[in-house]
Parts: structure tokens; sequence; C-alpha cells
């Protein structure tokens, strides 16, 4: 999922400025999990906003914001709302705010409530974790299902780079080093012969940044 | 041949000594401290913005070493630099007339003094070796050809006294593989951890030279042991630095005093001074070398 954070409340006031009628988006997904753009935490804003003289037109939770297609739906019914708004907050990540803008449902000012994170996995604890950097080029077939390029703060490929002390990382002493737990993974399935030889460069083509990566439907 | 190398093959005992250059232009101070050591050592490693601390680079000292008689080993991590750097800059070193080159994947820059630059590491220790073999053989990380190729003398580093030393082995393994051509480790001060390692080190067949760190007082050993991975300085040694009411003499004899007992275990050491450099000598006298 993509992990957010709400930007502070002085923040989204200061990007309402000049703006009285807002409509609010959350998001049904992801950031209802962060508790970032959920049913709640749109309700407390919408809450704290018209406290602060700003003149709430409507809201609405879209089940995934990033989809165009299910916002366009879901905006559809509030024609009236969103023409009496001079601008509109999306409680989701930067997805789902570009995605609102392409709905063009609309012609007001979009503003965003998020920071985008990372895209993470959530332990059963409630804790996000970046696991993945999407860089396009899977190595986990062969590290144990663990992520070196992610977790390994200089993304090394062909083992740890020996500052580990007490299994944690030497950049973050909080964290494991993802190497000692992919050796000792590959040790239990037998597999250690996976990081014996040498692992190329990365293709960072797959992974421009910036750049727009897409994936299209093949003909 | 570099000195370095020639030392390896006719089977001397090999030493080195390292530099840190200056956060600034003024080098004359370190350069003088180091003239003294032209006819002690093999040559003189340069590091590389070493702990992520801005200062001089390690190619300009390496040449002013060359200049002054100094045989340089140059240090080239992959924190800074993409591929197209790093080989652009060993073919400078070649150009240069530098040879011995020591190839690190380098400390990440949030420990540094430049927290929150963008660290670049698309190349790892091992693909830089590898890809540095690549260039002695006349073709680039891309399979193209060079005009002229670089003589090169390739050194990587191991840390003996991780805990998880078969992992530690394994990528020394890979490294030799890529083209290591000598190995200088970390910090040793337990000697029955060191010969463990050598045990099987020795079988990859290529020159490994212990490094000796000064220990400038009872709590610089602490910190070691506290902060840096694969370091034990023993306490009977941490005492003789706490009692001793001249440092600088304790420290010399507990380094003559390691080298003299790793000398028979390894191919040479590999003195890192951080700023004693000018007690180098002392040690090396000491240690009858």
């Amino acid at each position: 999922m993509i992990v957010t954070k709400q930007k502070s409340f002085q923040d989204i006031m200061e990007a309402l400025k000049n703006k009285t009628n807002i409509f609010i988006i959350g998001c049904g997904e992801c950031a209802t999990t962060c508790k970032t753009g959920g049913e709640d935490e749109v309700k407390l804003l919408c809450a704290e906003l018209s406290k602060n003289n700003k003149n709430i037109t409507g809201f609405v939770i879209p089940k995934a914001p990033c989809v165009v297609s299910q916002t366009k739906r879901d905006l559809s019914k509030f024609r009236a709302e969103l023409e009496r708004s001079d601008c509109i907050l999306v409680m989701a990540c930067g997805l789902g705010v570009q995605a609102v803008i392409q709905s063009k449902r609309f012609n007001s000012k979009v503003v965003s409530g998020c920071d985008t994170l990372f895209a993470g996995s959530m332990t059963s604890l409630g804790e996000f974790f970046e696991f993945c950097s999407s860089c396009g080029e899977c190595l986990l077939n062969i590290t144990g299902g663990l992520c070196p390029v992610t977790r390994c703060p200089k993304s090394l490929l062909n083992g740890p780079c020996g500052g580990a002390k007490d299994g944690k990382c030497e950049v973050d002493r909080t964290k494991d080093c993802v190497w000692i737990l992919i050796y000792e993974r590959l040790k239990e399935l037998g597999e250690l012969d996976n990081i014996k030889s040498i692992v190329k460069a990365k293709n960072h083509r797959k992974n421009l940044r910036p750049g727009v990566r897409s994936l299209k439907k093949e003909n | 041949m570099s000195k370095l190398e020639a030392a390896f093959k006719n089977n001397k005992f090999a030493i080195t000594s390292e530099i840190g250059p200056p956060k600034g232009v003024s080098f004359e101070q370190i350069l003088k401290e180091n003239i003294s050591l032209r006819e002690r050592v093999d040559a003189i490693n340069v590091t590389d913005l070493q702990s992520s601390v801005m200062r001089l680079g390690s190619l300009a000292f390496s040449k002013i070493l060359l200049d002054n008689g100094i045989e340089p080993v140059f240090q080239l991590t992959c924190r800074d630099r993409n591929r197209l750097a790093l080989q652009s800059d060993l073919l400078s070193a070649a150009v240069l007339g530098i040879e011995n080159v020591l190839l690190l994947t380098g400390d990440h820059p949030v420990l540094g003094d430049h927290p929150e630059a963008k660290p670049v590491y698309d190349l790892d220790s091992v693909q830089l070796l590898d890809c540095a073999k690549g260039l002695i053989n006349g073709v680039d990380l891309c399979g193209n050809k060079l005009t002229g190729s670089p003589k090169l003398f390739l050194g990587a580093v191991v840390n003996p006294g991780v805990e998880t030393i078969d992992l530690e082995l394994l990528k020394m393994e890979k490294k030799v593989k890529a083209g290591a051509q000598f190995f200088q480790t970390q910090a040793v001060y337990d000697l029955s951890s060191f010969e463990r390692f050598m045990k099987k080190a020795i079988t990859f067949g290529v020159p490994i030279m212990a490094g000796i760190v000064l220990l400038k007082s009872a709590n610089m050993a602490r910190y070691l042991n506290d902060n840096v991975a694969g370091i034990n300085v023993p306490d009977g040694l941490i005492k003789r630095m706490q009692d001793s009411k001249d440092k600088v003499k304790t420290s010399i004899g507990i380094a003559s005093s390691l080298i003299k007992e790793l000398k028979g275990n390894c191919q040479g050491v590999h003195i890192m001074p951080i700023g004693w450099d000018k007690h180098v000598v002392a040690v090396l006298d000491q240690a009858g070398l």
C-alpha cells in the first residue's frame, strides 16, 4: 500500500489560504488504513476547518481515488457541491491527488492534505515498513524473499558492507541488517549458492527518476 | 609493476600506512609528517572522504604523494560516484601514474558531515572490482573497447572480526573472483579470531594485510568496541592505555607488538595512524620492520 502522513493542520490551512468553500475527498483504501484520509479523519478535518472559518461543501470517500474511473463515478454524485466549491482538498497519496485532477469533474484548485512516504507493508502491530522500492528488476527469488535494494541503505547486491553490529544496520541501529537476514534465510532453505555468484550492476533504465513509468495493455 | 605489487610477488612482508586528506587545501603539514615514511613503507593509502566527511579528494592527494616520491594507494568508494565517474576516475588514476587502488563501498553519508547528501551506490564494491578488471582488460562496463587500457593493482577490504564471519568470507571470495589482488583488513586486536579468519581466507590465494589502528586513549578503544563492527580491543590493552603516563609510547608499544605477533600469519600490515602519522616510523622501528 501507499503509506501517507497527514500534513500539519497549519500547512493545510496555508494551502487553503484565500479559499472558503472546500470539498474534501478521502481514500477508502491506503489512507483509511494509514488513518490519514479515511472517513473518521475526514470528518474530524471537516470539523476543524469549520471552526477556522472554512465552509465545507461536502465530502466523499471513494474506495480508491487513484483509480480514475471510480473517482469520476463517485464525484458525479456531487456535481452541485463541487460547483459551489472553490477548492478541493484531497486526503490521499500523490496518486490520489493526481487522479482526482484527471477526473475532470470540476475546475477548482486541488490541494493535497498528505505527504506520500513510501510503498509499504503493514505488520500485525499496525506498523508500516518499506520493503519494496519498485525497482523494476526483482531479486527476491534469489535473496530468500528479502529485498536488499530497499532494506540495505546502500542497496548492496553482493553481500553486507561489514558494518553491522549485533545484527543491526550501521546506518540505523534500530533496523536489522538485511544481508544477515538473507544469509540466515538462505541457509535455512539450503540455497546459499544463490548469493555465491556475482550479481551484476542494476539496470537503472528500468527505474529512472524523474520519469513516468507505465504498464499498458499489449495488443 | 607497483612497489606494493612487487613486494607481494617477492614474498616481502608488505607495509602500508594511511593518510586522511585535510578538510581544506593546506596539505603541507600532513605531507611533511609522511615524508619520513618514504623509505619505510611500500605505499600509503589515501582515504576517499573517510567517514563521509567532505575534504580534499583522494585522487589529488595520491598525485601529490607520487610527486613526492611516495607510492599511493588511491582509495575509491561507490558512495559519491555513479558507474561513469568511477570508471573515469580509474582511468584518470592510471594516466597520473597511480597503479594501486583500493575499491570500497564507502561509509553512508548519514554518518558524515553532510548527512542530507544523496547516496549514490550505483555499483557495490564487488561490481566495482569486476568493472576495474574489465578496464584492465580493455573494456568498460558496457563492453565498449578502450583506446589503451589502464595498469592497475586492485585492492579490497575485509573485516575479519565480524560476528557473521562466514558471510564476510563469502563476500571476500566474491571480491577475489571479481578481481581483488590484495586485501587490507579492518583493525585487528584479537589475535585468535584473526587466526581463525586467516585459516579460511588464505585459501583464496590473495595476499592479506592486517589492519593496525593506533590507539590514542582508553576511551578511543572503548568507543571502537562499542561502535565499530568487528573490532574487539581486549580489556588488557584498554587497561594499559588507561594506566599509561605516556599514551604515545604505550600506543606505539601496543601497535608494534601486534605487528610482531601478526607477522607470521599474514602477508603485510596496513597501519592506520588516524592523525598520528608522525608516530608510524617509531611503530615500524619497534616492530623491527
